[in-house]
Formats: C-alpha cells, structure tokens, sequence
C-alpha cells in the first residue's frame, strides 16, 4: 500500500531526475526548467508525465518522450510510466523559470521576451510575434536589429547586436 | 468528450482531412526553395515555416487516425494523389518567388481565419490542437504580409509579376473555404463554429481591400463542391516526390 509520504517522495524523485534531463536541442537548459513538463500523477502502479510541445511541429518532441521513458522508467519509482503529449494548456514561452531564463543567457540566447500576458484574441496574437529589439545574451545591449523571425529550430530567431557585432539567438515568445 | 455517433464522426474526418492534406502540402510546396530562396534568411525561413506546417499536418493526421481508427502515417503518404483533399490553390507548382509569395499570403489569410473558427470548436482536442497551432501560423502571417509590401512596393516588374499571380490564384484560393459534404453537422455540433460559406465571406473582406490596390478590381468568385478533388499533373509530380521514401523503403516512418 502507498502511503501519502511514500507518494509525495517517488513524485519529488521524478521531477528531481525531470529537472535533470537535458533539452534535446538546447541542453544547457532542463525539461523542467524550458516548461515543457505539463504535470506529474503517480499512482500505485503508474507514473504519468504530460509533456508539451513548444511547438506543435518540434521534431525534438519524440527525443524528449523516449528519454522521459527511459530515465524515469530506470528511476523504479513506478511498475509502469506512460508519457503524454498534450497541447493542453498550450506551452507558451512564459513557461520557462526563472532559473531557466538564466541558463538560456549564459549559453548564448536571449530569453524570450516577457510581455503582458497574451490574451487569447486575434489581435493579441499579433502583437506576440517579432518584437525588434531583444537584449543581447553577450553584452547586454539593447541596439540590436532582428535578422530573421525564423532561426536554426521552430523556436528560435535571429538577431544582431550592433554594439559588441554578434550575431545571437532568441527564443521566440510563443 | 462523448462518443461521436457514426455521421458526426465521418464529417469531422472529411474536416480533418482537408485542412491537414492543406498544411501538408503547402509545407512539400514550400521546401522546394530550401537553398534556392532569394536570399539566406528566406532559406531558413521557407524551411522553417514549411517544417511548421508539416508539423501540423502530423498532429492532424494523428487525431484523425484517432477518429477513424486508421494509421497516420497510411494517410499521409499511403494515398493515390486522387484521394488527397487540399484545396485548389495547392495545385499550382512553387513557380517564381512573386508566385510563391502570392499564394503564402492568400493561404495564410484563410488559414488565419479558419483556426480562429476551430479554436473555438466543441471538439476538445481540435480546439486544443488548433490554438496552439494559432500562435506558431501567426508568425507566418506576418511573414507572408512584409513581403506582399516588399513586393508591392518593389519595381514595375516586381510588382506586375506578383499582380499576375494574384489574378491567376484568386479563383483557386476561394476554395480554401470549399463546402465540405458533412458540413451542417459540424456546424449544428459546433465542431466548426461557423459554416465555410460566413468563414469565406470574412476572409474575401480583408482579402480584397489588401489585394485589389496590387492586382486591380478581383472577379467575383465563390468556392465550389469540386473546389478540393480537382487534381493536376503538379500535384502528381509533388506526390511522386514526398512518396518516395515511404513507397521504396516499407518501414519508414515518420
């Protein structure tokens, strides 16, 4: 029989490995701190993970299943782990922590941008997209022009920082 | 959500089918100017926005293999090109750039439109799935209108090219909003809050006023019953290629 201590602890083991498995394309950040990871449920037999995507086309989505599978499988926490992919609630780049903001600085990408929070109307959509000035990961300068709203993966735009000549990625706000 | 009886199901399926075989195939059309773009933005760009499509196609491919117990990648790439639902402006080859760009901006109007419909469907997960996919075309959108400026306000022949292209899609792009056969019923489920017809007369409005100042006063045009089972030699030839892997290597899969 599970008891209610037993239960919170093989749940703080998961996302404790969770916060240590690597995103695929970007790995100096973790699932948990990119947001990715919608909700953990353990029961007696079962582990259940949600994940959700950045973006619905994310060829990394199946990379990140299998390795959720894997390691929380070898953790023995739970008979049985099944991981979801759900667009509900829809990952939006005010998912990523603070600490994860952080991380994606010091590897070289500029944090999305935060904004107000984006209201699900048509005209608030509009606003989200291809802001151009983001703050350079570099120098911190914020002369920078945006190079192309499309960049290396779905997630991320090109910038150029006209203070210390880098060219830098954003993530883009979502 | 509740079971679905055996008629609402089939209409949800021929919804699905038409806008994933749309994305599907304006995502294969788009990757042919992978490393042939105009210029090395618009490569990672094109490439970019037609992996977003594609994307989506799979997602959709996904819940309708769900909906009618079938497998998504037979639907994607198991199909004789007569099967395939797109509308008639992916008929057309990538042609020039001004072409290209013609066709990006009247797709991504419609599709604007037409998610902004399904994200508020009865149906759970479409609703779900077309929000999230909401937010990712809204870069395409802005994308496709700087360059119908860009273009616009381009030289002479810039801009006659791109005004020829827009007068050839524009009958082809009214089927985007094709009547669809199960269509009262999604409509009474509120799967698809709102019949093609009222989705088509909102995007024909915004169209027309950015459109006609390039291409000159636009005939009138409605979408059609056949609007999505014409096919074309082009559309062959594309089917031929996005096929090729699945039809020679038997395991392959997405």
């Amino acid at each position: 029989m599970v008891t209610p201590v037993d239960h919170d602890l093989r749940e703080r083991r998961i996302w404790d490995e969770l916060a240590r498995i690597a995103d695929p394309e970007i790995p100096a950040i973790s699932l948990v701190d990119l947001g990715v990871i919608g909700s953990v449920v353990v029961d007696e037999e079962r582990a259940r993970i949600e994940i959700l995507p950045t973006f619905v086309g994310c060829p990394a989505v199946d990379v990140m299943r299998s390795e959720v599978s894997d390691r929380i499988g070898a953790l023995g926490v739970a008979d049985r782990v099944e991981v979801e992919i759900t667009f509900q609630p829809p990952w939006t780049s005010e998912r990523i922590t603070a600490a994860g903001r952080e991380r994606l600085r010091l590897s070289g990408f500029a944090p999305p941008h935060v904004g107000p929070t984006i209201p699900d109307e048509a005209a608030g959509l509009d606003e989200l997209a291809v802001l151009p000035i983001a703050e350079c990961p570099y120098c911190g300068s914020r002369n920078t022009t945006l190079d192309n709203p499309f960049g290396p993966t779905l997630c991320r735009a090109i910038y150029h920082c006209a203070d210390c000549r880098q060219p830098f990625e954003q993530f883009k706000r979502v | 959500m509740t079971e679905l009886d055996a008629t609402t199901r089939e209409a949800l399926a021929e919804l699905l089918l038409a806008v994933a075989d749309d994305e599907f195939v304006i995502g294969f059309w788009d990757s042919e100017w992978t490393g042939i773009a105009p210029m090395l933005e618009e490569d990672v760009a094109t490439s970019s926005i037609a992996q977003d499509e594609i994307g989506h196609a799979r997602a959709l491919y996904e819940l309708l293999a769900e909906v009618t117990d079938d497998d998504a990648d037979r639907i994607a790439y198991g199909r004789d090109p007569e099967a395939y639902r797109h509308a008639a402006l992916l008929n057309h080859r990538r042609g020039d750039w001004a072409f290209s760009v013609a066709r990006r901006y009247l797709y991504e109007t419609a599709d604007a439109v037409r998610l902004e419909a399904l994200a508020r469907s009865s149906h759970e997960r479409l609703a779900q799935l077309t929000g999230k996919m909401r937010r990712e075309e809204t870069y395409h959108l802005l994308h496709a209108e700087a360059w119908l400026r860009r273009l616009a306000d381009g030289p002479a022949d810039v801009r006659e090219r791109l005004a020829d292209a827009i007068r050839r899609l524009w009958a082809d792009a009214q089927q985007l909003f094709a009547p669809l056969d199960g269509e009262g019923v999604l409509v009474t489920a509120g799967i698809l809050p709102q019949p093609m017809a009222t989705l088509h007369a909102a995007w024909t409005a915004r169209v027309r006023a950015a459109v006609e100042p390039i291409a000159g006063k636009l005939p009138d045009a409605a979408p059609s019953a056949d609007g999505r089972t014409t096919r074309t030699d082009d559309f062959r030839w594309l089917h031929g290629e996005f096929t090729m892997v699945a039809g020679g290597v038997e395991a392959a899969t997405w």
